[in-house]
């Protein structure tokens, strides 16, 4: 990046346009966006979150959550398949409120990451990407995955 | 900056691309299974395990398996990328990213590796 500021004079071309427009303010733009002294803020740490920004961060959650619960879940797997017993054992295990608890959120996880997901897959088709429908995209994510985790949580107690 | 040497494809289009690909496939499967388990209540071991004793349910679970471990490690990949850097990190962050994305990767590898001895088990 351009760190130097050269005075431009009529004519000279700008130093990184490649299309060598007009410059403003004797600088070329680029100089010009580095050089600013307008706030700059990119740290996440400190950005409000609009509720599309909270379906997004959600999704991002769910994702990990899922990854860690794979593990759990192939455990479950493996000792279902390996033999009668051992499905028996995870079928008495599935009875316990704690496991219950468990399978639940992984549930919850996998239907909100599915939805938002869904949605992500049908914005891509550039399908509802204004603000407007935005907005409205995320309420549904959230007003969907919400019926389908109280489902969930109805089919498992 | 933090620069992508270790992304899935050497292209971010094509890591996008295949993020998509696997999601369809894991929303399929993720589907099935569950409407199946919802389909056959109080459903017995032979009736589960003569499930994945089919073939085409093994060749599911497999495609499911690798559209999971490309999707996670794509997943995880963007997530420690815009996490893990030097402005959360400071000027360790190229060598903690790099390390906590192997260690995805060989966690993901296991779980591959691991599903394939459960489905082939059997
Ligand atoms: C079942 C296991 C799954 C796991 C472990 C998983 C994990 C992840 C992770 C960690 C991410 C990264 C999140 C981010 O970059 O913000 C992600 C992204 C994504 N997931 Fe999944 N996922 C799973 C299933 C699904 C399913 C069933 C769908 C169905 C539609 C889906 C759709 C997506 C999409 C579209 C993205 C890309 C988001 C983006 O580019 O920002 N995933 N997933």
């Amino acid at each position: 990046m351009l760190t130097v500021v050269t005075p431009m004079v009529t004519g000279t071309s700008c130093k990184c346009l490649p299309d060598n427009s007009p410059c403003s303010l004797g600088l070329s733009k680029c100089e010009y966006a580095v050089n600013s002294q307008r706030p700059v803020n990119l740290d996440l740490r400190t950005i409000k979150l609009p509720n599309t920004a909270i379906s997004s961060i959600l999704h991002r959650i769910t994702g990990v959550i899922l990854f860690v619960g794979i593990a759990v879940l192939l455990y479950g797997l493996d000792k279902s398949l390996v033999s009668e017993q051992g499905f028996a054992e995870v079928k008495e295990c599935l009875t316990s409120p704690l496991a219950k608890f468990v399978v639940w959120g992984l549930l919850s996880g996998l239907m909100y990451h599915l939805t938002a997901g869904i949605r992500h897959l049908i914005m891509d088709l550039d399908i509802g990407v204004s603000l407007e429908s935005g907005k409205l995209g995320a309420n549904l994510v959230f007003i969907i995955s919400a019926i389908l985790i109280v489902l969930m949580g109805v089919w498992i107690w | 900056m933090v620069t992508n040497v270790t992304n899935f494809s050497r292209s971010g289009l094509y890591d996008w691309m295949a993020q998509r690909v696997t999601a369809v496939v894991l929303a399929a499967y993720s589907l099935f299974l569950l409407g199946y388990i919802l389909a056959n209540p109080g459903m017995g071991y032979a009736e589960w395990q003569g499930l994945f004793a089919n073939s085409w349910m093994r060749i599911f679970s497999l495609m499911s398996l690798v559209a999971l471990s490309a999707h996670a490690w794509i997943g995880l990949w963007s997530v420690t990328t815009d996490y893990l850097t030097p402005m959360t990190l400071g000027k360790w962050a190229t060598g903690v990213r790099f390390l906590v994305q192997a260690l995805c990767g060989v966690i993901m590898f296991v779980l591959f590796v691991w599903g394939v001895q459960i489905l082939w088990g059997i």
